[in-house]
Order: C-alpha cells, then structure tokens, then sequence
C-alpha cells in the first residue's frame, strides 16, 4: 500500500504545565488521508477539530502545543521540523481555509494581492504574472468580474465573495492537501450551497485532499467520503461516511444523527442528547462519553475504550457496541 | 484612494475658527503678563519720561481692542509685527527659526520610529519573555526622565565626554546642521519613544494572534517578511494618532531642548520673547505653533486614511 498523503498517529494536543499535569485537549489521534480523499472530521463544540488542523498547519494558538505523538505528511515528520521548512510547505502542498472570512483576510492589503503572494513566492512569478494567476484562480471560484474585484479590499466584498477569495488564495499554489475549518458557517444558507459546490468542484479539479471540519452533518454527507466522530478530543468512531451513517456503532455517533435533521425522513422526531460535554480540566479514566450514555456500564468509567474495528475499514470505541448495535438495523 | 481624502477642504475650512480663537486667546494672554513691555526692554533705570514715549511709539497706549483689530489686520497682509527687542519684522525671525525647530521635530520623529519599531517587535513577538521586559524597563526608563536632564545628561557624555557632538548650536552648513541637531534630537526622540513603542507594542501583540496572520501562515510567510507584509502596517494603524498628538507635545519639549542645545529654533525665539514681553514675536511663535498643531491633526488623518482603507471620514461627516 502506498504511504498516506496525511498519516496522523497518536497525536497528543495540550497545554503544558510545569507545576501540574499538563491539559490534554486532544487525546491519543490517528487517522489517515489518502491522495484525493475527502475526509470529514464532525464532533461537537469544543471536541478539538479546529486544534487538530492548526496542529497539522503549524498554526496552534499560543500556549497549545502538540505534547506527543507524529504528524507525517507524504511520510516526512511534520512534528519537530523546523519552522522555515515547514512553512515552505504551507501554500504549495497544504493550504487552510478558515471559518471567518473576514477576519481571515488581512483589511488592508486588496484581495488580489493577498492571492497573489503565494505563487510570487512559490511559483517565482513576475508581479504581473502573479495578478494574472489571482485573477484566473478568482474566476474559477465564480467571482464575477475578477479584474476589477481584485483591487477591492475585503471590506467592501460579501461574505459569500470573501470566501471565494479564501477558496483562490489557499488553491492558488496547487495544495495537495486542503484544509478546512467550518468553511461555509459563517454564510447564508443559500450561499453556504454555492461556496461549498465550488470547493468540491476545484478539488475535484486539482485532485486535491480535503480535510473538512464541520458541524453538519448533511454537508459531510455531500462532501466526504470518509468522516471521524470526535467526542472529547478523541476519535470515537470513523470510516467510510455511508457506512457510519447507516451503521452507527458508537452511542454518541448514534446520538448525533438523531439530534440531527434527518436529509431522508425529514418528519423524524430530533431527540437532544442529554446532558453536557465534559469539562477538560476533569478529565476521567473512562470513556468520555460514559456520563451522557444511556447504555454506559461500570466498565466503561474504568479505561478508555480500545479503538475496535465493527465492519470492514469501520471503527469504533464502545466496549458495548456489539451489545446495543448487534441485530438493530437503523 | 483620492475620493477618501476629500475631507481636507472641509477640515481646513473647520479650522478656520480655531485659529481665529487663537489668535484672539494670544493677543489677550500676553497682554495680562505682568509688566509693561516699553519699561522691560529699557531696564529698571528707565524714566516714565521715556516708557511712556516708547510705549507710544509701540502703539501699546491706544485702546486694547484697536491693538487686537490692527494686529488681526496686519496679519491678513502676512505682517506679524516688528519684534520690540530685535528691531526686525516677526515674520523674518520666523522665516529663520522656523526650519531649526521643524529640522529639528522631524528628526526626532525620525529617530523615534527607528528606535521604537525594533523594540516594539521585540518586545510584542514574545510577551512576558526577557526581551519584552527589557524593553519595558525601557520604556519606563524613558518617560520618567525629565527631558532636559536626560539631554544635560548626553551633553556631558557624547559631546564633553566622548567629543563626539558638539555641545550647542547650530553651525553652518546643511551637513553641519544635522550634526548639531543629532543629540537634541535624539533626546527628544527617547522622550517620545515610551508612547510609541508601548502603543505599537499592544497592537502588534494583537495583530500577531489575529486570524489574517494565520492566513499569512498559512500560505507559507514567516520572519522579516511576515511581518513587513502582515504586521507593521496594521499595527501602525492605532498608533498613528498617538504619534501625531505627541507631535503636539513635542513642539513644547523641543522649547526646553533648544534652550539646553543652544539651538536658534522657535523655542528659543519663545523664551527670550518671554522674558522681554516681546509682544509681537510671542504672538508670532504662538500663532505658529497652533497651526502646526491644527496641521498636524490634518496630516494625521490623511495618514491613518493612507494606511487602513476601511477609513473615510468624508462619509463620516457627509452623513
Ligand atoms: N488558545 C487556547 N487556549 C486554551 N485552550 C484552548 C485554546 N483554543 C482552544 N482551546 C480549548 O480546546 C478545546 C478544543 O478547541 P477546538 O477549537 O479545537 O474545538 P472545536 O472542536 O473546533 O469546536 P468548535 O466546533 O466550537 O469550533 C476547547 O475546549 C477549548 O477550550
Ligand atoms: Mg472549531
């Protein structure tokens, strides 16, 4: 088998301390994405998605850092190489989109020129050449008239239109592998549809593999093709996204779905998770779902779960999976 | 770009009362120093004879409000009066002062971005580390030493000590002239440095943790460049108006610096003129100075109009 684009082991995300235990956030991950995949990482607020994509960007916030484990993308280690060699990959071969266009693109600078600062750099093209590149990328995205929207400044674009000029910037150099952070919930509904075909379609395009990090649940269903539960900081359930639609095996993937709007019975009753996430700072033994879980017995509040393969190329982290899932076609 | 600065006609013409209050302010504080002009500039051996003539022959026995009118008429006409000391029209005292002290102001701005720049880089990359202790125990430093002592201060150690400077005075030469303005400047500019670089400091801090830096990142920017293309000029923003108030208290430490540099700038022009109650020369300088100011606060905003695009202040006011 071929090296993963994106091969993530065992990655530890936290806060360190030097008086008490450091402050696990992200717990014990691993998950693989392959050339032109289309990963979808869901989970609830505070689950630790957004962290695990800065971690694999180099753009944790200050005072997090990855505590252990590796992080490799075309097989070269990501965790420990230093800055300069890093970043040299960002733009060329991983790119980010992030949730808040607005305050993603910098106010003062003209979006075309904010496109055009990666391929000056990486593709070592005239000032003129560069524009040419943003301007093109920039249609690609939709942009009606991309020559004269270049020299606007993010200001005076629509949030739908911003991005779009995310969408140019983080493909401009030709990324193998996409990053991104909740790219459409800050738009209107009508233009989250919009935005969201064109990201698929220049994926498709450039063949480039999408790490996308969402809260809905239809929109992984559209989009990706394999998908990760998150609860906690840690993965609770992954494989292909028909498969752990169809076939939840973990409680809290079960409970998900059904708090969700359903996209094929649309009658269905929404049933509410019960109770809260837990509280970082107090984190327990168990599993971390076991004080929300209506199935949870004593051995779950013991050790976290074992990651257990149910179905073929399916995984989940419920001891009692067999027990609640075995016989119960959904 | 152009369209945004169609506010300067209008600041212009705003500033038009603001000066007429001025020089109205001027005229009448001057005249309620204590001391009559005419017996100062003869000395206390003077006859009433002869202060009562001179004082005739400089106009101060007519009616206050004639003074104020003729004086506001003669101004109109580009005259400012004819010094009561040095026998010579206002306007040329000015001429020659005038590019001393704005030599003089622009250098230590100059220095003062030169230092404060690197240091607020320094200190805002990491804060609360070593280096952004250091520059704070600076900044600290800076604002609680009085202007004139620090620049007694470097007298004694460049100019006296090392003969590096020259102790006073303005020379000859351009060249020459930037040789004498460097120690003055430079102690105005430490002065000023504290307001700048804890300004720039707090905003680069923030700009370093904002998203669009993490966009820049992201599409693969780091070191120098990063922070000319995503840093400096956003962080500039706020502090821009910090630099152009100060420029205003500027102008009034450079007229204690100029007297401890011996320089022939609008502060020395200032103090003498006090001293003599020099009426016309003090209204002269004062007049001055207010329009600098008013300037100032214009050329501040084209420059914050400059630098962030979201600004117009035309629209403010049109709406
Ligand atoms: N800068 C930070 N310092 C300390 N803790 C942080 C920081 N950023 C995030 N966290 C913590 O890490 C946890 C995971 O954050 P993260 O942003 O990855 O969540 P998320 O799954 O993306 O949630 P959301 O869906 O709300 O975006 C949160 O509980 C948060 O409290
Ligand atoms: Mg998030």
């Amino acid at each position: 088998m071929e090296t993963p684009l994106l091969s993530v082991k065992s990655l530890t995300i936290g806060i360190r301390r030097s008086k008490s235990a450091d402050t696990i956030i992200v717990d014990d991950l691993s998950f693989d994405i392959q050339r032109g995949e289309r990963f979808g990482i869901v989970g609830e607020s505070g689950s630790g998605k957004s962290l695990t994509l800065r971690a694999i960007a180099d753009l944790l916030p200050k005072g997090v850092e990855v505590l252990s484990g590796s992080i490799r993308y075309n097989g070269a280690e990501l965790i420990g190489m230093p800055t300069v060699q890093r970043r040299r990959l960002m733009g060329p071969e991983i790119a980010m989109i992030f949730q808040e266009p607005m305050t993603a693109l910098n106010p003062v600078i003209r979006v075309g020129d904010q496109i055009a600062e990666g391929p000056r750099r990486y593709l070592g093209l005239s000032k003129k050449a560069a524009m040419a590149l943003a301007i093109e990328m920039m249609a690609k995205t939709g942009i009606p008239d991309p020559a004269r929207r270049a020299r606007a400044y993010p200001h005076e674009l629509s949030g739908g239109l911003r991005q779009r000029i995310m969408i140019a910037m983080a493909l401009s150099c030709g990324p193998k592998l996409l990053l991104c952070d909740e790219p459409t919930t800050a738009l209107d509904v009508t233009v989250q549809h919009q935005v969201l075909k064109v990201l698929e379609k220049l994926c498709d395009d450039s063949g480039a593999a999408l790490a996308f990090v969402t809260h809905d649940l239809a929109v992984v269903n559209q989009t990706c093709t394999d998908l990760a539960v998150m609860y906690a900081g840690h993965i609770i359930e992954s494989g292909k996204v028909k498969s752990v639609f169809h076939d939840p095996r973990h409680p809290y993937t079960k409970g998900l779905l059904d708090s969700a709007p359903d996209f094929d019975q649309p009658e269905r009753d929404l049933v509410p998770i019960p109770g809260f996430p837990p509280n970082l700072a107090a984190r327990t033994s168990g599993c971390p779902f076991a004080p929300r879980c209506v199935f949870a017995v004593e051995a779950c509040t013991v050790a976290m779960p074992p990651t257990m393969e149910v179905a073929p190329g399916h995984n989940a982290a419920c001891i009692e999976s067999q027990h609640i899932f075995e016989g119960v076609t959904v | 770009m152009l369209h945004r600065l169609r506010f300067i006609p209008g600041r212009l013409i705003q500033s038009i009362p603001v000066a007429f209050g001025v020089t109205l302010i001027v005229f009448f504080m001057a005249r309620l120093l204590p001391g009559n002009p005419a017996l100062a500039l003869l000395g206390q051996r003077a006859t009433p004879e002869s202060v009562a003539a001179l004082s005739k022959q400089l106009g101060l026995n007519t009616p206050i409000w004639e003074q104020y009118f003729g004086f506001l008429g003669r101004i109109f006409q580009g005259n400012l009066g004819t010094s009561i000391t040095y026998q010579q029209p206002v306007t040329s005292l000015l001429a020659q002062a005038i590019p001393v002290t704005m030599s003089l102001l622009g250098l230590a701005l100059l220095f003062s971005l030169v230092i404060s720049i690197p240091l607020a880089a320094l200190a805002a990359f990491r804060p609360g580390g070593a280096r952004d202790l250091g520059v704070r125990a600076f900044t600290l430093l800076g604002q609680g030493m009085p202007q004139f002592w620090l620049g007694i201060m470097l007298i004694l150690l460049l100019a006296v000590g090392l003969r590096a400077f020259p102790v006073g005075g303005y020379g000859n030469s351009a060249g020459d002239h930037l040789y004498y303005l460097f120690l003055p400047a430079l102690t105005l500019a430490i002065t000023m440095c504290p307001t700048i670089i804890r300004s720039l400091r707090s905003s680069m801090i923030d700009v370093l943790e904002s998203e669009y830096v993490g966009t820049a990142k992201s599409k693969g920017s780091y070191g120098a460049a990063l922070f000319r293309g995503h840093v400096l000029r956003n962080a500039a923003i706020p502090t821009v108006s910090v630099i152009g108030v100060n420029l205003g208290f500027l102008v009034g430490g450079s007229l204690v610096i100029e007297k401890v540099f011996a320089l022939p700038g609008l502060g020395s022009m200032m103090i003498n003129a006090i001293f003599t109650r020099d009426f016309p020369t003090i209204q002269g300088v004062t007049l001055f100075v207010a329009l600098f100011v008013v300037v100032v606060g214009i050329l501040t905003d084209v420059v914050y109009t400059m630098l962030d695009p979201r600004v117009n202040f035309g629209a403010k006011e049109q709406s």
